[in-house]
Order: C-alpha cells, then sequence, then structure tokens
C-alpha cells in the first residue's frame, strides 16, 4: 500500500472526526397509517417491492451511503416478516453499518414509537429520523453540518427538516405526491421553519398566521412550493420531547406543529432545502407510482434498478429504459415497451405487450396479452393486485380496481387508525377504487395452474382473490392518493378553487375541524357563525316560552309584546324573527288544540289566528315579515305533516284575517320562482289563490 | 480467509456503490487487492496450485465486474493477474523441463542452450502468437514492466527448485511490477509528449484527463510552448478543472463550449484525449461527447491521439455482450429534478411521462476515427491494438463470467 492510500483513508476519516460520536439513524419500518390496504393486510409496507426492490432497501442504502453508521429499524406491524427479512438480508452483515431492530407489538404512532425508543436509550447523539418507505440519494454532510453549527450557538435548535421544491400550483402537488399542500413560513435568513400547514384550506385558498410570527420576525418568507421529504437531523432531545408530551402521536401534525406553537420552550426547527438531488416519501399509491416511474427515470441514481445497490440480481439497462433481468423467457413475439422493468424468473407469452410498467420476479405473463398474468386476461391500467392473486382465464379486471387475497373488511379496525380518526371522518381506511398506471408490481408470482378452490372467487375461473369494492364514503380523499388519472371534475374543482376564492360546495371534502391546529387569531370568525346560529334557536324557544306562558296565565297582549321587545333587544333580532317566533308559536298551539280532521285543524289555526292577530300584527310593519311569516308556514308544513295538506287554506285564513296582504304572498310567489322542484309544492298548492289575489 | 473474504466485499461494494471512480484507481485498488488474496491464498496441494489461484482470482473477478460492470479496468486488471499466473506457471515449468533435459541428455549441448536461453521466448510464443513487436523489441531496451518474467526466469534456474513457494513468489513480484505499472503509467506516457507536441501547435482536448493533464505538462516542461483548447465537458464540466489546472502550471488554455469543437477544429494541429477504455478493435469508450471531436478532427485531417495507459485496455471487442458500454447517469446533472417535475402534467396520470431525461456518461468512437494510442509501452496504431492485447492478455481469460442462458431470447429488444 503506497502513501497514496493511506492519504486517501486518512481523508476519509475526516468528517468521521468532526462527527466525533457514529451517526445514528431511526427508521419507522411503518407507517402507521392503512393507505396501501389490502396490500399491507399481508405484508408490510415497507417490504413492498418498489421497482422489483422491497422499499427498505432504498432507505437503508442510502442511509449507508449517507454515512450513518447505526440504524435502529422500528418495527411495528408485521413486526416478524421486517426482522426475518432484514436478518436474512445483507444488512446485517455490512462494515461500519449496524442494523438493530426494535420490536413492539402495542405501538400505534411514531410518537409511541419514538417514546419505546427513548426508553430504550441507545440514541446518544444527532440522529437522522426517517421513515422505512423514503427514497433519496442526497448527501447529508451538508445538512448535518450546518444543524450541528447551529446547535453549538444555540442548544434549542432540535430539529432540521429537509424540504425540496417543487412546483407551486396545487394541482401538479397534489398530483404528483398525492399530499396535500404545503404551507411553511420560514425565516429567510437562518432558515427557521415558523409555521408548517400541510392540511390548508384548499377551499377557500387562505391560511392563518399569528400575528406574533410576523412582529416577531424581521423577515419571513412565506412557501407554497415547498415539498416535505420527511428526512429529519434530530437531536436527542426530540425523543425526551416526545415522552414530556405523551399526547404527541404524528410527527408533523403533532409533534412539529407543537413546537412551533409552543414559545415556552424555545424550541427551535429549521429547514434545509435541496436542490439537485432527490428525495420523496411514499405515502399513498401515487406517490407510489410517481416515485417508481422516478426510479425507472433514474433521477435516484445510484440507487436504480442496474446498479446493486442491493441484493445480486443482475438487471441490464436496455434501450429506452428497459430493465431486463439477465434469466427472463421472452417469447420472440412478445414486444417490451420503454420503460419497463422485468424481473428475473419471469416468462412472457407469445404478442402479448408490455410497457411502463414494472413486473416482478417469477410472474409468467401468457399470450395475447397486455401486462397480463394469465392467458387471455386482460388487466387494465391502473389495477393493483396484492400478493399471489391468480387472475383467472378470459377475466378481465377493470381498471383501477384493487385485489386482494383478503376480504374487505366491512367495518374498520381502527387499530393503527387512531390518529386519521381525526382527520378524514373515517373514510380513508377501506381504501377503494382507482388505482396505477399499468403498474402492478410483480406481485403476481402466479403459479399458472394453481388448482386452490375459491368459492367466492370474483376473478373467474380458476382466479383467487377478492375484488376490493369501491367504498362511497371514501370516494373524496381517494382521488387524491390513487393512481388514476385526477377524475376531471375533481381537477376542475381544485383548478376553481385555486382560481377564486369563492367557497366550493365540497361534498365532504373532508377538513379537520378548525381551531385545533390552527393559531387563536381565526377562531373569531368560526364562533360568531356559531353562536349566531344558536342564538336564534335560543331566541325561538324564548319566545315560545313566553308566548305560552301568555296563553296559559291570559297576559294581555301589550304585555306579550312588551316581553317579547325586551326579548328582541337582549338577544339582538329585528322585528321579522319576532313574527316568525310567534307566528312558529300560534301554529304550534294550534297543533295541540285537539282535532279530528283538516278541516278541524284549519278551523282551530283560524281561532288561534284570530285570538292572537293584534299580537303577530304589531310585529308585522313591513312587507319583509310578512313573507317571513309565509316562508316560517312553509317550513312548519314540510315539517309537520299535518299541516302539509292544508297549507293554502291557513294561507288563506291569514289573507282573511288581514295577518298578510296579497302583496307578500305575490312577492313570495316571485321568489319562489327560480326554486327547485321540490321548494314549489306549496307553491303549486296556493297557486289558485294566488292567481285570485293577483287578479283582485 | 474470512479476512480476504471481507476485504473484497468491502471492495465489491464500494464498486458497487460508485464509490471508486476513475479507471486508474480501480486498476490499481483491484491489483492491491488480488495481490493479498494470492499472498494469502495457503498452498496447500503442491500439484496443481497456479490452477486453485487461477480458480480463486476467476472468483474474484466475476465479484467484483459484476459489481460495477461499467468499470471495465477491475476485469483488464483481473484478466491481467491471471495471465501472470499462468506465464509464471508456464516458465516454471519451462524451466523444469529444460533444467531436466539438461540432466539427461547432455549430449546435445547447442541446441539446448539456445532453448535454455531462450525459454522465456519460448514461453510467450507458446501463450500467444509471436507479434511483431515481441520480435523486434526482445532486447534490452525493451521496456522491463511489459516482459517482468524474462529476466526472472534466469532466477528459477539459477536456484533450480522450483515449487509452491517460488511461483508465489514469482507471481507477487510480477503482480508488483504491474501495480508498480499501474502507478508509473502516466509519467511514462507523459514522456513522450515531447516528441508529439511540437513549438506553436494547438492541442484540443475535451473534459478532465489525469492522464492527459500530465502528458501536456511534460511537454511544458520541456520549454514546449503550445497553446491548449479545452472544451468543457458537458454535463459535469470537468473541463474547467482541467483549464484551471493548465493554467496554474503556465500553459495558454482556452476554454470552449463542447458544441464549438467544430469552429475550433482548423485551428488545431492535435487532439488528445484521455478515455475509459480502449477495446480490443481499436476503438474507444470515452466521455460523452468525443464522438463529435473524433469527427470533427477526422473532417479537418487533424490527428486524434488518445493516451491511455495499459489498464485501459480491454481484450474485449465492443460488440461482446458482456461488455456494458454505456453507465446512463442520474438525469440531474442535466436538469434539476425541481425543473424537470414543473415541465409534466401529472393531472394526465396514466400517460407514460412525456419528457425524458438521458445522461449517458460514455461515447463510443470507432477504430478509424482514431490516429495513434500513446500508451505507456510506446505509441500504436489502433489496428495494432488487438496484437498489444495478446501480449498482456490470455486467450482462455477472455470470458471470466459464467456462461449465460442463451441471450437469442430477448434480442428482439427494440
Amino acid at each position: 500500500m503506497g502513501t497514496q492510500k493511506k492519504g486517501a483513508s486518512r481523508g476519509s476519516e475526516d468528517p468521521v472526526e468532526l462527527a466525533r460520536v457514529p451517526l445514528q439513524a431511526i427508521l419507522l419500518a411503518d407507517s402507521f397509517t392503512t393507505k396501501f390496504r389490502p396490500i399491507t393486510l399481508e405484508r408490510p409496507k415497507v417490504l413492498l417491492p418498489l421497482v422489483n426492490v422491497p422499499m427498505i432497501n432504498y432507505t437503508l442504502a442510502w442511509l449507508e451511503s449517507a454515512g450513518v453508521e447505526e440504524v435502529f429499524v422500528f418495527c411495528c406491524a408485521h413486526s416478524k416478516q421486517v426482522i426475518d427479512y432484514l436478518e436474512s438480508s445483507e444488512w446485517f452483515s455490512q462494515p461500519n453499518f449496524t442494523v438493530t431492530t426494535i420490536e413492539s407489538h402495542n405501538s400505534v404512532s411514531a410518537g409511541d414509537a419514538l417514546r419505546l425508543i427513548y426508553e430504550r436509550n441507545v440514541i446518544n447523539g444527532d440522529f437522522v429520523l426517517i421513515s422505512g418507505d423514503t427514497v433519496s440519494n442526497m448527501s447529508l454532510t451538508q445538512v448535518l453540518l450546518e444543524h450541528k453549527e447551529r446547535r453549538k450557538k444555540d442548544s434549542n435548535a432540535v430539529m432540521t427538516v429537509v424540504i425540496k421544491r417543487s412546483k407551486p400550483s396545487q394541482i401538479t402537488h397534489q398530483s404528483r405526491l398525492g399530499t396535500d399542500e404545503l404551507f411553511m413560513a420560514i425565516d429567510p435568513n437562518t432558515k427557521q421553519l415558523l409555521y408548517y400547514e400541510d392540511k390548508a384550506d384548499h377551499a377557500k385558498g387562505s391560511i392563518y398566521l399569528d400575528k406574533l410570527l410576523l412582529a416577531d420576525n424581521p423577515s419571513i418568507t412565506l412557501h407554497n412550493d415547498k415539498q416535505d421529504c420527511y428526512i429529519d437531523i434530530c437531536s436527542p432531545e426530540v425523543l425526551s420531547l416526545f415522552t414530556d408530551n405523551f399526547d404527541y402521536q404524528h410527527l408533523r401534525r403533532h409533534f412539529l406543529k407543537g413546537l412551533l406553537v409552543d414559545d415556552i420552550m424555545g424550541y427551535k426547527i429549521f429547514t434545509h432545502e435541496i436542490h439537485s438531488s432527490y428525495a420523496a416519501r411514499i405515502d399513498n399509491f401515487r406517490s407510489y407510482d410517481t416515485i417508481s416511474k422516478d426510479i425507472i427515470q433514474r433521477w435516484t441514481y445510484p440507487l436504480v434498478p442496474d446498479v446493486k445497490f442491493f441484493g445480486n440480481s443482475s438487471i441490464k439497462l436496455e434501450r429506452q429504459g428497459m430493465y431486463l433481468a439477465s434469466e427472463i423467457g421472452q417469447s420472440r413475439s412478445a414486444q417490451i415497451g420503454p420503460f419497463t422493468v422485468i424481473g428475473s424468473g419471469t416468462k412472457i407469452g407469445n404478442t402479448t405487450k408490455i410497457s411502463n410498467s414494472v413486473i416482478g420476479e417469477g410472474c409468467s405473463i401468457g399470450s395475447n396479452v397486455s401486462i397480463e398474468v394469465k392467458s387471455g386476461a386482460v388487466l387494465e391500467p391502473g389495477v393493483v393486485l396484492s400478493f399471489k392473486v391468480v387472475v383467472g382465464q378470459q377475466f378481465i379486471v377493470p381498471s383501477y380496481s384493487k385485489v386482494s387475497l383478503l376480504q374487505q373488511p366491512t367495518k374498520q379496525d381502527s387499530d393503527e387508525e387512531l390518529e386519521y380518526a381525526d382527520n378524514s371522518g373515517g373514510i380513508a381506511e377501506i381504501s377503494s377504487i382507482t388505482h396505477t398506471v399499468g403498474k402492478l408490481n410483480g406481485e403476481i408470482t402466479n403459479q399458472p395452474f394453481e388448482t386452490q378452490c375459491w368459492p367466492t372467487s370474483e376473478l373467474g375461473t380458476g382466479g383467487a382473490g377478492y375484488v376490493w369494492s369501491i367504498c362511497e364514503g371514501g370516494h373524496d380523499e381517494e382521488w387524491r392518493h390513487s393512481v388514476a388519472p385526477i377524475p376531471a371534475d375533481k381537477l376542475s374543482e381544485a383548478i376553481h378553487a385555486a382560481d377564486d376564492d369563492l367557497e366550493l360546495n365540497q361534498d365532504g371534502r373532508s377538513l379537520p375541524p378548525s381551531g385545533e391546529l390552527k393559531p387563536d387569531s381565526n377562531d373569531s370568525e368560526y364562533d360568531d357563525d356559531g353562536e349566531s346560529r344558536d342564538d336564534s334557536i335560543y331566541f325561538e324557544k324564548e319566545v315560545e316560552a313566553t308566548f305560552l306562558r301568555a296563553v296559559h296565565e291570559n297576559i294581555t297582549v301589550d304585555h306579550v309584546i312588551l316581553e317579547v321587545n325586551s326579548l328582541r333587544l337582549s338577544y339582538n333580532k329585528v322585528a321579522a324573527d319576532c313574527a316568525g317566533g310567534l307566528f312558529y308559536s300560534l301554529m304550534k298551539l294550534s297543533l295541540e288544540t285537539p282535532h279530528d280532521s283538516a278541516s278541524e285543524l284549519v278551523q282551530a289555526t283560524t281561532n288561534v289566528l284570530a285570538k292572537w292577530k293584534k299580537l303577530l300584527k304589531y310585529y308585522l310593519a313591513e312587507i319583509d315579515e310578512e313573507i317571513e311569516v309565509i316562508l316560517k308556514l312553509e317550513e312548519i308544513c314540510e315539517s309537520t305533516k299535518e299541516f302539509a295538506p292544508v297549507f293554502d287554506k291557513i294561507l288563506y285564513q291569514l289573507y282573511d284575517l288581514e295577518i298578510i296582504q296579497e302583496e307578500a304572498i305575490l312577492r313570495w310567489d316571485d321568489e319562489k320562482k327560480d326554486a327547485d322542484e321540490s321548494d314549489k309544492v306549496f307553491v303549486k298548492q296556493a297557486e289558485k289563490f294566488i292567481q285570485v289575489s293577483a287578479i283582485i | 480467509m474470512g479476512d480476504v473474504q471481507g476485504l473484497v466485499n468491502d471492495f465489491a461494494t464500494k464498486l458497487s456503490k460508485r464509490k471508486v471512480e476513475g479507471s486508474r484507481e480501480t486498476a490499481r485498488m483491484t491489483a492491491e487487492l488480488l495481490r493479498t488474496i494470492i499472498s494469502q491464498q495457503k498452498m496447500t496441494s503442491s500439484t496443481n496450485h497456479a490452477a486453485v489461484l487461477i480458480d480463486t482470482v476467476r472468483g474474484v473477478g466475476r465479484r467484483l465486474i459484476d459489481a460495477n460492470p461499467v468499470e471495465l479496468a477491475v476485469g483488464n486488471i483481473v484478466r491481467r493477474v491471471l495471465y501472470i499466473i499462468r506465464e509464471e506457471e508456464f516458465s516454471l515449468q519451462a524451466g523444469e523441463l529444460t533444467l531436466s533435459s539438461q540432466g539427461s541428455d547432455r549430449e546435445i549441448d547447442e541446441e539446448d542452450d539456445k532453448l535454455f536461453l531462450s525459454s522465456a521466448a519460448t514461453s510467450q510464443r507458446i501463450l500467444h502468437p509471436t507479434s511483431l513487436a515481441t520480435l523486434l523489441g526482445s532486447k534490452p531496451d525493451m521496456p522491463p514492466t511489459c516482459h517482468p518474467s524474462a529476466s526472472r526466469n534466469h532466477d528459477i534456474e539459477g536456484k533450480g527448485n522450483p515449487s509452491s513457494l517460488t511461483l508465489k513468489r514469482h507471481i507477487m513480484e510480477a503482480v508488483n511490477y504491474l501495480i508498480e505499472d499501474i502507478k508509473t503509467c502516466h509519467e511514462q506516457i507523459a514522456d513522450q509528449a515531447v516528441e508529439l507536441i511540437h513549438q506553436n501547435e494547438v492541442v484540443l482536448t475535451l473534459g478532465h484527463s489525469r492522464t492527459v493533464k500530465k502528458f501536456l505538462c511534460a511537454a511544458k516542461e520541456k520549454k514546449r510552448s503550445f497553446q491548449v483548447v479545452v472544451a468543457e465537458g458537458a454535463p459535469k464540466y470537468l473541463g474547467h478543472v482541467l483549464a484551471k489546472g493548465l493554467a496554474a502550471k503556465g500553459l495558454q488554455t482556452t476554454v470552449i463550449a463542447d458544441s464549438s469543437v467544430f469552429a475550433m477544429i482548423s485551428r488545431v494541429n492535435m487532439v488528445v484525449v484521455g478515455v475509459h477504455a480502449v477495446m480490443a478493435n481499436g476503438g474507444v469508450i470515452a466521455p460523452v461527447g468525443m464522438n463529435m471531436v473524433a469527427l470533427a478532427a477526422r473532417k479537418h485531417a487533424v490527428p486524434f491521439v488518445v493516451v491511455a495507459g495499459t489498464h485501459k485496455l480491454c481484450p474485449l471487442y465492443p460488440n461482446n455482450p458482456e461488455v456494458l458500454l454505456n453507465d446512463m447517469r442520474c438525469p440531474s446533472e442535466l436538469l434539476s429534478f425541481g425543473e424537470f417535475s414543473d415541465c409534466m402534467d401529472f393531472s394526465i396520470g396514466s400517460e407514460a411521462p412525456l419528457l425524458h431525461v438521458l445522461n449517458p456518461a460514455f461515447d463510443y468512437v470507432p477504430p478509424e476515427l482514431v490516429s495513434l494510442f500513446v500508451t505507456d509501452t510506446g505509441g500504436h496504431t489502433p489496428s495494432f491494438i488487438y496484437r498489444l492485447i495478446s501480449e498482456f492478455y490470455s486467450a482462455d481469460d477472455l470470458a471470466l463470467q459464467q456462461k449465460l442462458l442463451p441471450e437469442s431470447e430477448h434480442s428482439n429488444s427494440i
């Protein structure tokens, strides 16, 4: 060995000396979500093949090449599978790279995981916090250096979050990785993260910033073009923080926002932006598809199929981005299109066409198929097949459907779902419809002549597996996560939302109940709305109670007016409200009078109305108030079926007793002209009467 | 042995992660690794130790080549070490043969003497067909590194005690020569610079190559005054590094874009470039953009000179399916990922992306476009490369890889 080599090795030791302690990493081999069901029912997400390599290998390979020396893999769901896999892999035998697994069965969130790791007391320096589904090729040296220098100056700088620029358009952002749009406020000088909101109100296109944020910082930049890479450099304090705040579950939603809002401890979070290198996290089927494409297009170099960063399968890159394993059986008449990965041991039949797909290892694909499994069957684009699913002969799997060997659970078992329960109103779990762009990963380990009997098979003769049905409620969040092209209506909706600030009629596009995560400043507006609604209910009740007391205790009309007026003032209402409230009370009173038929009811109503005409008339100074009464009558008739058939008669009585004038009726009719058919029921009922009064 | 296995694994990992780059560095490290392996190899059976060694080296070689098939220098060095083993074994046997023949048949003197003297040459001649260079050059002035066995054959016979240990010692010596050779190849090549670069010439080069830099600097040191034009070598722009280095050495340097090579070539007297590998047919695998430079040089009849150490000589032809000609590197060298994703309309979704970014690392320059190879053994024309190769490699070692399954199945790729 010449001096040159010694020099070189000394050179490589320098960064290690700088770090002093070996760099550690915590890898969460569980995302604590169920977005990948039904596949994750059988296999943990981190072992799902991403371009034919289990996902966790990308993360581990990156950590290894980035200079991390010790990795703690936290396994929860399917922990045995993960541990078995890692033990049989070569990761345990790497020099200068130790992988330790930590197993837990009762952790339901990242917070629990970190608390458990804290108890183990294994982390003794800065560490990288990453989840097992992150693909990256970035270099850590720069960000580590920055982190350490900040730590020297300020011990409260506990965390550095890696971010990446992405297109600021809401549509692209959502459609690329299927994640929510992210708003961040960053101090441009110190790169301190000041505000983080990934659940911003899309409909309103607005976010709420705390005033203090603007007051305290001389300069602040607001970004909506950043993407969170979910790679964090953390100080050991982070773990103790999780232990101190036992309710922290989600890394971003609770921990990060918690730290940002909490100004007592003064912990600071910083950002590091990467430009040329790649980093992304697989969060849902759409990002799975996108990242697969990115890998095939080599953005993650050197983590690409033909470079053996892991294992020993040899894949050759041919023209047009075809990655072919060395041992495949391909018919001469089969056509393999561009950007296709074919695993070893795969057999492809005659005149089969495959393009833009990843075919796993040991698949057999029949003849006359376009990306397919058994002879005659067709997999339309976007089908997700789970493990060992066999598609029968002559069967067409519909587009964007999911097939699994397990039956779709009728009820969500929300073991792992605690954190998601609050956010998506229980829809996301039974994930449904829509998936992948011909990205059937090859877990279609078809034994072509499997003889297993599937009584309920929905996949044609000889097929095995269940098609997961479309879950109605789950539709709204789903479009964003699925791989299918975004439905046109959703797209236009998104564009619409981006274009103007009009509130969309969003059928259950779930947003979390506001308030909890947002700074205080925005709450008042919401509260106002709520209060006013509550107020009118109380007011009506009070008016009714007053009126009933008047009826039973024979209080004179003047006194009732006095009481109602005081109520009006204390609740800050107008005369119309009083009229409406009183009229409602009158109708209720007449309903309570014993009656046998509709005509008797009308009679009773007329009596009541005649008796209390003066009271009602007091509040009917204007036409508007009279219309209010008609609307109220309509409302009552809608909700009480006794009144429904006699609407026109009561209306006539009201007219007859001169409580309302014909002008009010005509204007009411006018207003209803543009209404829906269902609203016009009563207008039609009163049509004759209206015509008459119009003539008069 | 476990230690050796660890070393091999370590190196293979480095190769596969692309942590070792540059063919000279790779070649040197491969040779050093193989030397360690040979020195640690236990010689249990005295009968066929050479075969054992060959098997071991082959096995390791396969692993290393698999780890990074693009770096052809690994395979070259493995094959050269294999050749050294074969040669040493053969010369030992030849030595034994001559000794024994001397002992038994003393009548035949003169012819035996001749045989005895020329045993080294015989061994070479039997292993590969005699080349013109061997015939003309097997004189004292022949570069010593080229035939390290020639001088040492006499040692064997002097001791007259051939055994596994001597074989191993000789192999080690020869491998040491090889390592020395790799280390000094730049100087050897640079020594020839003065003869090739003349006063007031303009030399064009592309990208960055240490060999080229030493070559040009050597000419400068010998008081030649000339100009250098450096094409920047997109997308890595290593040409900038070279230009700065040359300017620091006091050379008049001009940096141009790759695309203006054609405009510049008429003013250039010679193109000197470094390459990634030299193939058996005299074609070269070189950094991307080189074919264009070569074509421009041909168009204007400018000599296209390739400087390359012998470790870059690959005994395979470029049409060999084992040869992985190119490496598609990360597209972010061309276009940052952010810009790329900006151009994507993901709402289309199911369609294949319309924008592709390709970043091949290498070009293939056919032998017709190369005027001269300057190696550490002297200057050669492309048509002579295959003979040169037969001096460094044994035909038995060309296929290191295990026989693959018939490749015919996926021949209809496009």
